[in-house]
């Protein structure tokens, strides 16, 4: 390689590109900002490590096939919690068989159809608020409007339904924001092109927002299956030792057993009840495991 | 070989590569300090990564992307560890090919480099006006702003944004500008307005300019290079390369047999 000018330095040596006394101190500065907030990250998962550690300890010898599969015995303190197990799957699937096309579908009217008026401002902002009602709340609107005047009495139904108003918001708020994000230079090539309003949302704006919304019906899974109180005048039985056979049964629930075998029922074994949060703890996870698969799938198949 | 002008970007044996995907291949190029090297070559061919490596911006994709040979800026290998980035990035601007000025006043825009690399240490207002005026008045772009500087610069008209991306750059006094395909999201009389300021530019900074446009190419450069997937073809004057290439892909090329 030859140089025309010889101008200062040995070839190869930075002193053009040298770091200056403000670069370094630029550079000390970013390392802090970013340990400090590793530091922070760090302060958010350290609980939940110790949670699921504590959890596996304590109640990780509890699990068996058997556990999982039995009914309680002996006045839930010893046994299993199979209807529990399965009361928790009935409310999660009927819940969200509720709030997420109610949610989609209200979300959607919301970004895409509704006008920017000042009647849609105030009905994002009363979703909003929703999102903020105590669950206690829920509780007892549930069991006036489901369990009362809707005649479902105590049952799955009654108990699903309200906890998909509580989930409601999480859904709607969660898909308006993906539907956002879909740059509107799609919808107006799709406008352009004559395509509806339905074909455009259709084949172009849902596909690229579906894993938003996913998020969102993970977030209302989570709540769903860890809630107590919304279910509890609703459709969660104290003890029910029977599998539900349909949407008008009552059921045991996951939350619900803990709760109960937590303070209602003397000489539970610690075993038991840790037992019984760690399998809880494990269908959220699976079921969040689920839809985080299958919405990495989709974000990998998403090109811009 | 031994140059007459001293040169701004010495680029030898440079490959490059996207995951597997190696998108240059063994690329030799030498910048000219002062003048205004062209880059054109059929869509793809390589022009922006070639660009990118030389202020290093492509390194945000990590790992992704991987370099082989030399790149020499002003002298100094840049593909060096020690290299301060922000050093680096001082001395050899970019300008993209959508304007994309900061959301923030026109006046903030052209001061935020100078302000993040302090050139000087203390806050002087009366000399941060003098440096907007300067910056501005280089670009052209002062007597169309100058009654409101603290207006958004996203509402500017989008030939003005390109002037103001330049105007900003200005101020930390760079060596090396980069431009790719500065011009193609102007209309004819943004494009003949770039292009004088681009001339008026010539001489105090090193342009590379990537463009599609031949005649701008010819129009406004003095030295042309000519990439085909991913390889250097020819590099010579301007005038030689358009008038008497010396290889036949270079030719159809620039008769639109391709591209
Ligand atoms: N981030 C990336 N990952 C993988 N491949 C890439 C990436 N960026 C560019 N490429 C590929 O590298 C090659 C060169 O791209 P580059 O953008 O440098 O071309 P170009 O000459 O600037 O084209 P154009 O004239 O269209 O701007 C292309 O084949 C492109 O598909
Ligand atoms: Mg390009």
């Amino acid at each position: 390689m030859t140089y025309s000018d010889g101008g200062g330095g040995t070839p190869g040596q930075s002193l053009m590109f040298a770091a200056t006394k403000l670069n370094t101190r630029n550079h000390r500065l970013q390392w802090l900002v970013r340990a400090l907030f590793g530091l922070m990250t760090l302060i958010l998962i350290v609980p939940v490590g110790i949670i699921l550690g504590v959890l596996v300890v304590r109640g990780g010898p509890a699990i068996s096939l058997e556990f999982l599969f039995s009914f309680p015995r002996d006045a839930m303190t010893a046994g299993g919690i199979f209807p529990a197990l399965v009361g928790t799957m009935w409310l999660v699937a009927v819940s969200l068989m509720a709030s997420v096309p109610v949610g989609v579908a209200a979300a959607i009217y919301l970004s895409e159809y509704a006008a920017d008026n000042w009647l849609t401002r105030v009905i994002n902002l009363a979703i909003i608020n929703l999102a903020g009602v105590p669950s206690i709340v829920h509780a007892l609107f549930g069991f006036g409007a489901f369990v009362i005047f809707a005649g479902f009495g105590t049952s799955i139904l009654a108990a699903s339904l309200t906890l998909a108003v509580m989930t409601l918001p999480v859904v709607i708020v969660a898909t308006r924001e993906s539907l956002q994000t879909v740059p509107m230079a799609f919808r107006e090539a799709c406008w352009n092109m004559g395509a509806t309003r339905w074909q455009t949302i259709r084949i172009v704006v849902l596909p690229n927002a579906i894993s938003g919304i996913l998020t969102g019906v993970i977030l209302a899974v989570s709540r769903t299956a860890g809630e107590t109180a919304p279910i509890m005048f609703t459709g969660a039985a104290f003890f029910f030792p029977f599998l539900p056979h349909s949407v008008f049964d009552q059921t045991m629930a996951m939350a619900m057993h803990l709760f109960v075998i937590s303070t209602a029922v003397p000489g539970a074994s610690d075993e038991l009840k840790y037992g019984t949060a760690l399998t809880l703890i494990t269908l959220v996870l699976l079921m969040n495991a689920v839809s985080i698969g299958f919405r990495s799938y989709l974000r990998g198949k998403k090109k811009w | 070989m031994v140059k007459a002008t001293p040169l701004a970007i010495d680029i030898h044996n440079l490959s490059l590569w996207y995951g597997d995907f190696q998108a240059l291949f063994e690329v030799d190029l030498q910048v000219k300090q002062g003048l205004i090297t062209a880059l054109i070559g059929p869509s793809g061919c390589g022009k922006s990564t070639l660009l990118r490596a030389v202020n290093r911006i492509n390194e945000r994709l990590g790992d992704y992307v991987r370099t082989t040979g030399e790149i020499h800026v002003l002298d100094q290998d840049i593909l060096r560890n020690d290299i301060e980035l922000a050093q680096l990035r001082r001395h050899v601007g970019m300008v993209f090919q959508r304007p994309n000025p900061l959301p923030l006043s026109v006046r903030d825009n052209v001061l935020f480099a100078h302000r993040i690399h302090r050139a000087d240490e203390k806050f002087n207002r009366r000399k941060e006006d003098e440096i907007v005026e300067h910056a501005l008045r280089r670009v052209l772009l002062w007597d169309e702003v100058k009654d409101h500087l603290g207006r958004e610069a996203t509402g500017l008209s989008l030939e003005e944004q390109q002037k103001l991306c330049i105007a900003r750059l200005l101020p930390i006094k760079p060596t090396v500008i980069l431009m790719d395909e500065p011009t193609s999201a102007l209309d004819p009389k943004g494009t003949a307005a770039l292009e004088e300021l681009i001339w008026e530019l010539h001489g105090d900074y090193t342009i590379l300019i990537v463009t599609h446009n031949m005649a701008q190419a010819k129009r406004a450069s003095e030295e042309t290079a000519f990439m085909l997937l991913g390889r250097m073809v020819e590099h010579g004057l301007t005038e030689q390369v358009f008038l008497a290439p010396r290889e036949k892909e270079t030719a159809d090329y620039i008769e639109g047999r391709y591209g």
